[in-house]
């Protein structure tokens, strides 16, 4: 089980209060990307596609991070292997709204 | 029993404000998306219950949402626009090439008979259309693909197509306008398109009567009379009466020919409203006195319209899709400010009053009239 933290903006897209509990990696492997984790969210909450990562190039948008136990995972690849704590769901997976702007 | 709704979107959200036929008394909604830039929100002409709305933020990106009951409810729609085919490169600020990158929707516009069918003008330029009711988006490449497409340049609020015009009498034929590229002009609905420029000057360039390049603010149609349209320009207020041929200037004796929004009355299409602004360095009335013009001549001949407007101290915007008209048969007027104040007149003009006054910072103005 994978909890996942929403910035305030999504959590009212997806129409979701709290943290998003995904069924990672309950039945398949044993590691997960960041990558996977982001495709098992929008899979939940389609109306997320584009809101993180751009739906052509998947980059992370400009404006997004991505935090996990204390480590900003933001400039890792798509494969990077999320932190075990976060696969078995004692520490949340953080998509954060970066402070921009004045 | 009529009524009237006008859909407000502002940089923090969508407002919905709706009055009977007297429109006196108003009843004020939202915000809906509260926190996000609301570009433009219109209605379908043959559904008015179905509304599109244009939903962006810097950090989430574009969202386009529905409604089926005037704006009370929404849903999620498609979200995909994606260039159709090897993008290329246009012009960025300084002369090189730059790819085109999708930044947002500045404008829907519904089609006139299928409340399905919805065209999308985004930043970087280019035009979509969703024939299933916005959950799809495909690019009509046709205009981004014109010969002219990689000496297009953005001007400084982006390179963005804000004015999508239906054609109610010639079938097939649509007009397009992008800052700082120009107005183009399609008549087989939106498959191939050619600039409609020649009359236009803009000093600014080093080919001043260049096809492509004019800074075209806004342009306005009255449906009953497709080939006169008028545009108000970066500088300059033009008309033409050849669906674009051949443009003239119908500035007169405005006191300054720069501003963004331009409207045609519902039921004199000779009638004609523009915002002065004193210049392209000063987005504020002249002289802080906020003033309406109207043409009753198609142009040339401009009364300030003023009563019931700030005519001290005032140095708010008015953007370019932020004015509309009503078609009651004593037309309203209506638009938005940058100082989140929107006035209504319901006297063509004659006098005004703030709807409301302390909304974010207005984008665009759209007004329904319900039966």
């Amino acid at each position: 089980m994978i909890m996942v933290e929403l910035p305030a903006h999504l959590r009212t897209l997806a129409g979701v209060s709290g943290e998003v509990a995904l069924d990672l990696p309950a039945d398949g492997p044993a590691a997960v990307t960041l990558s996977e984790a982001l495709d098992a969210l929008e899979a939940r909450y389609p109306v997320l596609r584009g809101t993180m990562r751009d739906q052509g190039t998947g980059r992370r948008r400009a404006f997004v991070r991505f935090f996990a136990c204390k480590e900003d995972l933001s400039h890792e690849p798509p494969d990077f292997p999320l932190p075990e704590p976060v696969l078995r769901g004692s520490e949340p997976l953080l998509v954060v709204g970066a402070i921009a702007g004045g | 029993m009529t009524a009237v709704r006008v859909l407000v979107g502002t940089r923090k959200g969508a407002f919905v404000l709706t009055s009977d036929g007297k429109r006196e008394k108003w009843d004020v909604t939202g915000p809906h998306f509260a926190g996000w830039e609301i570009y433009h929100v219109k209605g379908s002409p043959a559904n008015p219950d179905r509304l599109y709305a244009s939903q962006s933020t810097s950090w989430f990106g574009q969202q386009i949402q529905r409604s089926e009951d005037g704006g009370q409810t929404w849903q999620s729609a498609g979200n995909e626009f994606s260039y159709d085919g090897v993008t290329g490169t246009h012009q960025w600020y300084d002369g090189t090439p730059h790819p085109w990158e999708f930044a947002r929707v500045w404008h829907l516009e519904p089609s006139l008979h299928d409340p399905d069918t919805v065209y999308a003008g985004v930043e970087d330029a280019a035009l979509f259309r969703s024939t299933d009711a916005g959950q799809s988006w495909k690019e009509l490449s046709g205009l981004r693909t014109h010969d002219t497409g990689s000496h297009w340049q953005p001007g400084a609020g982006g390179m963005c197509l804000h004015t999508i015009l239906l054609d109610p009498v010639h079938e097939g034929r649509m007009f397009a306008a992008i800052s700082s590229a120009g107005a183009f002009r399609s008549d087989d609905a939106g498959e191939s398109w050619r600039p409609v420029t020649k009359g236009l000057r803009s000093e600014f360039m080093p080919d001043p009567e260049a096809e492509i390049g004019h800074c075209v603010h806004r342009i306005a149609m009255h449906p009953s009379r497709p080939d006169v349209l008028f545009m108000q320009k970066h500088w300059d207020v033009m008309r033409t009466d050849n669906a674009g041929e051949t443009w003239h200037e119908i500035s007169g004796d405005l006191p300054t020919d720069f501003g963004f929004p331009i409207s045609v009355h519902a039921n004199e299409p000779d009638t004609v409203y523009v915002v002065p602004i004193t210049s392209d360095s000063l987005h504020f009335p002249p002289d802080g006195r906020l003033r309406v013009y109207r043409s009753r001549a198609g142009g040339n001949e401009w009364e300030p319209l003023t009563s019931g407007l700030p005519q001290q101290n005032c140095y708010v915007n008015v953007l370019r899709d932020a004015m509309d008209v009503d078609s009651l048969d004593e037309c309203g007027i209506y638009f938005g400010t940058t100082g989140g104040q929107v006035y209504a007149s319901a006297d063509a003009g004659d006098t005004w009053s703030a709807v409301v006054r302390d909304l974010p910072a207005v984008l665009s103005v759209e007004v329904q009239t319900l039966s």
